[in-house]
């Protein structure tokens, strides 16, 4: 297992209930740490219109998470 | 440059950090907050921005377009925060020795910031409800550019 912090922001956060939490998780990519907190959560958004980062650093869905990273869940962005 | 801020944009004052006595053309994009949106009437709309990315991100945006553009200079403004009607959200300038550079580098980078910075906006609506913008309209209209 894996301790990863997830941050939520925008509509994921009101989704959790939170702004982040720290789950025990057997995820090898992000793409597992995000369909670990759509279980969790109910969250429906399809994972392609989001977007993802690990320590701060933009990221891929298939991207490596390791054990005491922080994974940042980006719904669809609407800047401007 | 790339920074957010909370407090009014005034387009007037940032254009002079472009001033170059080798631009002869600059162009200037500003996105103002608009009282309607699908049909729904819009009262205002709350940014939410997460900072550290969005300065990096929007960095490399500002680099991706002086690559294509040479002799380029290119800042951006955004507004965080709960913003009325009639405000502007996003200011984007740039100077380049000609005009055609100057159009086309302001549309780049304006079309990527919407669609790969994170910032989302919330609509509060006049009947009182509110709701997450989803861009994929955003990215549809800017996909000519993209």
């Amino acid at each position: 297992m894996k301790s990863i912090t997830v941050r939520y922001f925008a509509m994921f956060r009101e989704h959790a209930g939170v702004d982040a939490e720290t789950l025990s998780l057997e995820a090898a990519t992000a793409r597992d740490v995000f369909s670990a907190t759509r279980e969790r959560h109910g969250s429906a958004e399809p994972s392609g219109h989001c977007k993802v980062a690990i320590n701060d650093v933009m990221a891929d869905w298939d991207s490596p998470v390791n054990d005491g990273d922080t994974v940042l869940l980006f719904p669809p962005v609407a800047g401007g | 440059m790339i920074r957010m801020t909370a407090k009014p944009i005034d387009p007037s004052e940032l254009r002079k950090a472009l001033f170059d006595p080798a631009a002869g053309a600059y162009c200037g994009f500003e996105g103002w907050i608009r009282n309607e949106n699908d049909g729904q009437a819009v009262l205002r709309l709350e940014y939410e921005v997460y900072e550290p990315l969005a300065i990096s991100e929007g960095e490399s945006i500002l680099a991706e377009a002086r690559d294509r553009f040479p002799h380029l200079h290119a800042h951006c403004v955004h507004r965080t925060g709960l913003l009325e009607i009639g405000e502007c959200a996003v200011w984007v300038g740039v100077s380049a020795p000609h005009r055609d550079a100057a159009f086309h580098a302001c549309r780049y980078i304006i079309d990527h910031l919407k669609v790969r910075l994170p910032i989302w906006k919330k609509e509060h609506y006049v009947d009182g409800h509110s709701g997450w913008v989803n861009c994929e309209r955003c990215a549809t209209h800017g996909k000519a550019a993209l």
